[in-house]
């Protein structure tokens, strides 16, 4: 039976070994290469995606298992809400947190969820859901910041 | 904002045309309608009013792909965000060939030519339009684009000026603006990338995809220097996308290989390659290097470092005056073998063909590789076209062209164009490591607390071991370095500890190990002499004296000057309240240090740890103090700033390299540990100095003096004196 992934919202049929990492479906196969590899064991969080609006590693999670689910990329996490920019992606730009950029899709996914689920976490609870994402670059202390300024964001727009 | 190209991989741009500041340039009609001006190689101008400018050094997050930009925009006065930025192509083009992102240099190599470059055609827009308005040019003046002249009110767009003012004569001496006119240097301009970045848009050399391109992975032995015997790809061959192995050659000497020998699977997709990977059977003879271990450095190290070593420096009689002091210190210090670990893995794209070669690759030196590949792909240095793709993290392991020649190799014994990418796993085992050293430092303090004479005895595996003519005074220690010159008896002693156990240059080479151990002794010095350590080191840098450090990359001579020192020092202190009383089991630690040509000084201030564990301390502000000559960008200094920080409290925290019977015990983030988001300070307070002196970058100094900053403030808080990194192996 032939396997069909939903991916940022396009049902795409599988023609790849279903024990596939998600990682390198996307990256190799669906030339979708925001989500980047960093360690392929989950440690890293560079691979970082959504899989039902929560974030997963995605070097550690086979296709053959994501049936009916619906996975997106960082290429479409601004297609989840209103503005050009989803609130994490604009609180980013606007704190000038990257630097080289290469950690930047897996921090802003994890963030985006962290956000989802909590909207307004601490700072304790940030750098407890952000613990996972590494950054060579050291931009840890803006990340903090930009969640901290999305979160208002976010807030503001349940209100 | 306007779009802003990462890559523009065209004839037109970068390696395609052969320009200088002082040739006109030519005019291309891509079609009736639309024309781009070629004025030189930093800048284009179409007319329709497009400004493109060329960024000549790679991008690793040093934030080069705005700053050098912006030097070019500056004088040609534009509406920046309108600009388009365009990368180039490794070439020789760019003032004599430099393009290296290395040594903190590219805002200090680039600062006249690209302001240069700016000025002159600016210039020539001005003449152009005066010209055709039959009015001198001092009656018109520019604004963002547009000239006017004044009397008359007559304006022009330089798009509409450019073709003409390309034919104009270029005036090599026009003048540059004075800093008071700057409205974009000196400033906070953001990340010219970041809306691409959020959006995953930016491509790496990791995203490098060429029409059918295959996927390599490399398995080389886990010792170091391992040959191959024989293999098999009985196993690898029934992966489901493997297409093939091939052997991959050592180059450079085989017991200690610039490229290491290995099995290469060639497959479809990275995955398949990877898993295929898995699957070989190799027999290794690993007999060179099967004997190398850290256990046997340390002890090796240990005896060497209490044993008189070939002497670097020598001034007075630093024993007899030690021996004769009212108070002797002697401490021992250790920094281990550490992996550079960018979140982009090392890797490469490589298409080499009969007649060119095309190269994808995150470098910190595209120019380099592209004079490197004319021998290796026998062919013309035009016929090679190296792209310098945005690179996710340097830290010195992409001066490099082991993992180009891997990829050249492939793809000239395929004939088609491969990628080669290494594993995380490879990037911590197959590393080029910052050396391993301990340092012995006895010294004699008087009554006073002033101290009387110094000796520093560094035994370690010297990254230059291997050059010819090989000197510990040229890489191991800077023989004016601070408090070189400041003491009367001053003594500097070397020891090579022998290894063939890879390493090389890592971010401050040299300075990441000396400033810890310096730092951390005069702290050492300062208590027993019962004196407050900003105290102490403003007496020892009493004299505003200056004397020559070494000379820079230009030939030129760096000058350290010890005022520039002091100002840092206590500018840092000051804005870090250090007189200020601290509650019990709170402390705060200062370190300074000159890297390349800046300065730098932090202060910690931390709460510690009732268990005294040494990743449990809250860092609750870092205070820092740079002198880096002049600003170019206020943003990239105050980001390099709270980098350099994370970094190296990471590698102080955490990195170490072991190695047991030729083997790298660390393969991941598990085993190799980084600082995460929670080990980093509350707060990060960077304060720039203004000055007038010649841009001196900031790439690195601030990495040095951090450890010992952090190490002193433990020492504060808890009363423990942490020797040896890494802090939790200690």
């Amino acid at each position: 039976m032939q396997l069909e992934l939903n991916i940022n919202g396009v049902m795409r049929p599988v023609n790849a070994d279903p024990s596939m990492p998600l990682l390198w479906y996307v990256r190799d196969l669906l030339q979708l290469t925001g989500t980047k590899y960093g360690c392929g064991k989950g440690l890293c969080g560079a691979c970082t995606v959504h899989i039902d609006g929560v974030a997963v590693r995605s070097c550690v999670i086979q296709i053959g298992s994501l049936k009916n689910k619906k996975i997106t990329t960082i290429e479409a996490l601004a297609e989840t809400h209103a503005h050009p920019l989803h609130p994490v992606q604009k609180a980013w730009v606007d704190a000038d947190v990257s630097q080289c950029g290469f950690c930047q899709s897996g921090q802003i996914m994890q963030a985006a969820s962290l956000l989802a689920e909590n909207p307004g976490p601490t700072s304790e609870e940030i750098d407890l859901a952000m613990s996972g994402n590494l950054c060579r670059c050291g931009t840890y202390t803006r990340i903090r910041t930009a969640i901290k300024n999305a979160a208002n964001i976010v807030e503001d727009a349940q209100k | 904002m306007k779009r802003r190209e990462f890559l523009k991989v065209s004839g037109l741009a970068g390696g395609g045309l052969l320009l200088s500041l002082s040739c006109t340039a030519s005019a291309l009609t891509t079609n009736v309608n639309n024309s781009t001006i070629f004025f030189n190689v930093y800048l284009s101008i179409s007319n329709k009013d497009e400004i493109t400018i060329t960024a000549p050094v790679p991008e690793i997050g040093q934030g080069v792909r705005t700053s050098l930009p912006m030097l070019v925009a500056e004088e040609l006065d534009v509406d920046w965000h309108s600009i388009n930025i365009v990368q180039a192509l490794g070439s020789s083009q760019y003032e004599g060939s430099n393009q290296r992102a290395a040594g903190s240099n590219s805002v200090r190599v680039y600062w006249k030519p690209m302001r240069k470059a700016g000025a002159i055609v600016r210039n020539l827009l001005v003449r152009a339009a005066a010209e055709q308005w039959h009015v001198k040019s001092h009656e018109c003046t520019t604004n963002k684009g547009i000239i006017t002249h004044t009397n008359s009110g007559r304006s022009l767009r330089y798009g509409q000026i450019a073709e003409l003012a390309v034919k104009l004569l270029p005036n090599e001496n026009v003048a540059l603006k004075n800093k008071e006119e700057f409205e974009l240097l000196g400033k906070y301009i953001k990340n010219v990338d970041s809306e691409a970045i959020v959006k995953g848009e930016v491509k790496f050399g990791a995203d490098s995809k060429i029409d059918k391109m295959v996927f390599a992975s490399i398995e080389r032995s886990l010792v170091y220097g391992g040959k191959v015997v024989k293999y098999s790809d009985n196993d690898a061959k029934k992966v489901s996308g493997f297409i093939s192995t091939l052997k991959v050659d050592s180059v450079g000497n085989p017991d200690r290989p610039y490229v290491r020998e290995g099995v290469a699977v060639i497959a479809d997709n990275t995955w398949a390659a990877f898993r295929a990977r898995k699957q070989l059977s190799i027999e290794w003879d690993n007999s060179t290097n099967l004997s190398e271990s850290t256990k046997k450095l340390h002890d090796t190290c240990q005896k060497l470092v209490n044993e008189a070593g070939t002497m670097v420096r020598n001034d007075g009689h630093a024993e007899k005056n030690i021996e004769r002091s009212v108070t002797t210190v002697e401490r021992e210090y250790h920094l281990p073998f550490i992996v550079h670990s960018p979140m982009e893995t090392m890797n490469c794209t490589a298409w080499v063909q009969q007649d060119k070669a095309e190269i994808w690759v995150p470098t910190q030196m595209p120019s380099t590789t592209q004079r490197s590949l004319v021998q290796r792909c026998n062919l013309p240095i035009e016929a090679i076209k190296v792209y310098a793709t945005r690179v996710g993290g340097g830290f010195g392991r992409r001066l490099s062209v082991d993992f180009v020649y891997e990829a050249v190799e492939l793809s000239k014994k395929l004939k088609k164009p491969v990628q080669v990418i290494w594993t995380r796993e490879d990037e911590i085992m197959q590393g080029v490591f910052r050396p391993f050293s301990y340092h012995k430092l006895r010294a004699g303090l008087d009554n006073n607390g002033v101290i009387q004479g110094w000796l520093h005895r560094q035994s370690g595996t010297s990254r230059y071991a291997f050059r010819k003519g090989y000197n510990p005074a040229n890489s191991e220690f800077f023989i004016n370095a601070f408090p070189a010159n400041l003491l009367k008896n001053y003594r500097l002693e070397y020891a090579l500890a022998k290894s063939n156990i890879s390493r090389s240059i890592l971010r401050a080479p040299g300075h990441n190990a000396l400033a810890f151990v310096v730092e951390s002794f005069l702290d050492e010095l300062a208590r027993e002499a019962n004196q407050d350590p900003l105290v102490f080191r403003n007496n020892l840098l009493a004299e505003d004296k200056e004397f020559i450090y070494e000379k820079n990359d230009e030939g030129e001579d760096e000058v350290i000057s010890v005022s520039r020192l002091k100002a840092v020092l206590n500018l840092a202190a000051k804005k870090a309240d250090w007189a200020k009383p601290l509650p019990k089991g709170h402390g705060r630690g200062i370190a300074c240090h000159f890297t390349f040509g800046s300065y730098v000084a932090h202060v910690v201030e931390l709460i510690g740890d009732p268990h005294g564990r040494p990743e449990a301390h809250i860092i609750k502000r870092v205070t820092s103090a740079v002198d880096c000559g002049q600003i170019a960008n206020k943003a990239g200094i105050t980001a390099q700033v709270e980098g350099a920080i994370i970094d190296g409290l990471s590698a102080t925290l955490y990195a170490e390299i072991s190695i047991n019977n030729g083997q790298v015990e660390q393969n991941n983030f598990d085993s190799y540990q980084l600082l995460r988001i929670g080990g980093a300070p509350v707060e990060i307070n960077v304060h720039i100095m203004n000055s007038s002196h010649h841009p001196s970058g900031i790439g690195e100094a601030p990495y040095p003096p951090i450890s010992a900053a952090f190490v002193n403030a433990i020492y504060d808080a808890t009363g423990k004196r942490h020797r040896k990194l890494p802090l939790t192996q200690s």
